[in-house]
């Protein structure tokens, strides 16, 4: 048996959605932007993508939603054409984050800093979540911009969207959510909350990758960051990629159609393997699970160290995370995992599992049994587990030279 | 950035089997306590290197026959990932048999090699390479206990890269042998900074005490420094050719106060150096006649004549006077 556990990271397309994207290949190939009917052919699947986009996020009609090539350009949009609007073309010149968004976030404010801009970046509480309290407290008459995720990619934690879209609204800031492991997850009603643009992502709810999408709210001013032809109406230039956009509109429909259902049948299945995997001594999950999204779990596991557990996990046919798939390969110690103020010894012994509607509870029962086995196995190499004790003077000090 | 490096790297893929063998099945792993090594009437050693909260720590044992300074038993307890448990593991199989003063030489490099397949390949990725560097920490620390001395007393220079084992004292040689200018050429040259880079700057996988962005800067720094000596040191024996612009400018003035100005003052007159530029062949000195020099017939015959004749008896034979 083989587990896909990795879901937050990607998912699998869903064979419906290859199957809708498959026509507009090589049979329904012309540019939609054409006259002929060549062109005009793919119209009737792009608008009935469209409205499948405005209706699972509950966008108004007087409202955009803009197709772009993934959440991180959304993201770039989002941060770079408010600098250009507010900033070096307004009086403001000050952007409020918080310091566990996704890269495309914080590199771009990075960027941005470097710019010139001031960047505040948010502390998030003992839930690995920011407060809408701390928001407005750092909300100056200079912030042009809050730009809070909807829901981590780590910890599956949800952030109060709501009361921050409030707060900004209030206070006249414009209001950004990176809504990529919130869209397909959770119900997400942009009529309901207040956001002025938010960013989506195609293959987090199994859609291909390659597209995403920015929700701008009544279709207000923002300056394009791909400048070309009058594509999107101007907004995003660019030929419009017919059959992502196509798979895209299927893949949202799919997952948020009887959205509470999927999540109550997704929610069993964590649970079930949370409750197993927390029946092991010196583990400990981060998060409420009433206020996370349904598929994920962000286990420590003392003594064992995070890619070694990945490692063993492979090893039995199964795909999980140390957290951040960007950040696997740099050896870091989980970021979300400091920033909630964790013994820095969890920091890197965390394990993100993330489910989909496609995991099966064969394969829950199987994870469990070859997760237990591989703790089993790491926890009596481990040396946090070791009887011995140094010789006097052996003892490790808290990190010597080596740390991060 | 190339071709090869755009996509990312399958870290795992690089492995060599010995370390994938030795990751899921490790054959030292272990613990010997106090109790067993006293009834074979040996000397139990356990250091501790590392801790969970830097995502590495390791915890070596040795069993010493007190008589002969022999380990003659190895075992090893981990926290880290894969590459950190075969490197512990091949640490503890190249300790048993030796002495303590044999197996304090085992270094980094030595467990990243005998973890290879083959002898050209390296065993790990680069960014892993580091995985190996605990082994050696911790083999100098069972060492310094067992002695009864600082584990940094068996470390003869200050190590800059641990990966590659790159000293400052090389560093530094290095750069200035080969007059190198970014950190880039040193890991050309030296290996230093071309595996887990953390001490190419600050901010790295973990902190670094010396930094190659540092000592390069230093390094250049002295050696501009070591040329102005130079170059101060020709000006006081007299070699005008090596002297610096400012030296030589001031050696020029100071020929003509002694030797020249008394006289263009006498009728009114004086000069200035505007510059002086060093070719081939001449030594070019611009100057710029003022007051009643201006425009004298003499000042672009006689007096040109007798300016450089001085400079050129005093100063370098190169030497041309040009006025402008």
């Amino acid at each position: 048996m083989q587990v896909y556990l990795d879901n937050n990271a990607t998912t699998m397309t869903d064979p419906a959605v290859v199957e809708a994207m498959q026509p507009f290949f090589s049979e329904i190939y012309g540019n939609p932007n054409s006259l002929h009917k060549f062109g005009t052919a793919s119209h009737p699947a792009l608008r009935n993508a469209m409205n499948q986009l405005y209706s699972a996020i509950n966008a108004a009609d007087e409202d955009d939603i803009v197709i772009t090539s993934c959440a991180t350009e959304s993201n770039n949009w989002v941060l770079k054409s408010v600098w250009v609007d507010h900033i070096l073309n307004g009086d403001k010149n000050h952007i409020v984050t918080s310091e566990v968004e996704h890269p495309a976030i914080l590199s771009t404010c990075k960027f941005l800093e470097e710019q010139g801009v001031k960047v505040t970046y948010l502390p998030v509480n003992d839930q690995g979540i920011v407060e809408a309290h701390t928001v407005k407290s750092f909300i100056t008459e200079k912030t042009a911009l809050v730009t809070i995720m909807w829901a981590s990619n780590e910890t599956g934690m949800i952030f109060p969207i709501k009361e921050i879209g409030e707060i900004c609204k209030e206070k006249g800031v414009l209001f950004h959510t990176d809504g990529v492991q919130a869209v397909g997850k959770i119900p997400v009603d942009l009529q309901d909350v207040h956001v002025d643009f938010m960013s989506m992502s195609a293959h987090k709810f199994h859609g291909p990758k390659g597209v995403g999408a920015l929700y701008i709210k009544n279709s207000q001013p923002l300056t394009p960051l791909m400048h070309g032809g009058e594509h999107m109406g101007g907004r995003r230039s660019g030929t419009l990629n017919v059959p992502y956009i196509v798979g895209m509109g299927k893949a949202i429909e799919l997952a948020t159609e009887n959205i509470e259902e999927k999540m109550a049948s997704i929610r069993a299945k964590r649970d079930r393997l949370e409750d197993a995997l927390l029946e092991l001594p010196d583990t400990f999950v981060v998060g409420d699970r009433e206020n996370r999204t349904p598929n994920t779990i962000l286990i420590s596991i003392k003594g064992v160290e995070g890619e070694g557990m990945l490692w063993d996990l492979n090893n039995t046919q199964i795909g999980a995370s140390t957290g951040s798939a960007c950040a696997s390969e740099d050896l870091e110690a989980n970021s979300v995992m400091l920033a909630i103020g964790a013994d820095n010894e969890l920091a890197h012994t965390g394990i993100r599992l993330s489910l989909s509607r496609f995991t099966t509870d064969a394969e829950i029962d199987y994870t469990i049994a070859q997760f237990k086995n591989a703790v089993a196995r790491l926890r009596a190499i481990s040396s946090s587990y070791a009887i011995q004790k140094p010789t006097k003077g052996g003892e490790a000090l808290e990190c010597e030279l080596h740390h991060h | 950035m190339a071709k090869n490096d755009l996509l990312g790297a399958s870290l795992w893929d690089a492995y060599s089997n010995k370390v994938t063998t030795l990751m899921n099945n490790p054959q030292h792993q272990g613990e010997i306590s106090e109790a067993e090594a006293e009834a074979r009437g040996n000397q139990l050693i356990v250091a501790d290197f590392g801790a969970e909260s830097c995502g590495d720590a390791v915890r070596l044992y040795w069993e010493i026959d007190p008589k002969t300074d022999k380990i003659v038993n190895s075992k090893f307890k981990s926290f880290g990932c894969g590459t950190a448990i075969a490197s512990s593991d091949v640490m503890t199989d190249l300790c048993i048999g030796k002495t303590v003063d044999e197996a304090v030489k085992i270094t980094n490099i030595d467990v990243e090699f005998a973890l290879r397949d083959d002898p050209d390949t390296p065993a790990v990725p680069p960014q892993k390479m580091h995985c190996s560097v605990m082994a050696y920490d911790v083999i100098k620390k069972a060492a310094g206990l067992y002695k009864g001395v600082d584990p940094e007393s068996f470390e003869e220079e200050i190590i800059v890269c641990e990966c590659a084992r790159v000293s400052l004292g090389t560093l530094k040689e290095v750069i200035k042998l080969n007059d190198l200018k970014t950190v880039e050429q040193i890991t050309d040259y030296t290996k230093a900074g071309g595996f887990c880079k953390s001490c190419i700057k600050p901010g790295g996988h973990e902190a670094r005490e010396y930094y190659l962005v540092d000592i390069l800067a230093d390094t250049r720094r002295e050696m501009d420094e070591e040329k102005m000596k130079a170059a101060a040191d020709a000006g006081t024996s007299g070699k005008f050719e090596e002297m610096t612009l400012v030296q030589q400018i001031k050696a020029v003035d100071a020929i003509v106060d002694e030797n020249v100005r008394q006289f263009l003052v006498m009728d009114g007159g004086d000069m200035e150096v505007i510059d002086i530029k060093t070719g081939d062949e001449y030594i070019d000195i611009y100057i710029r006649y003022l007051g009643a020099c201006n425009g004298c017939a003499s000042s672009s015959t006689g007096t040109l004549y007798a300016i450089e004749s001085t400079l050129k008896e005093k100063l370098s034979q190169k030497i041309r006077v040009l006025p402008i």
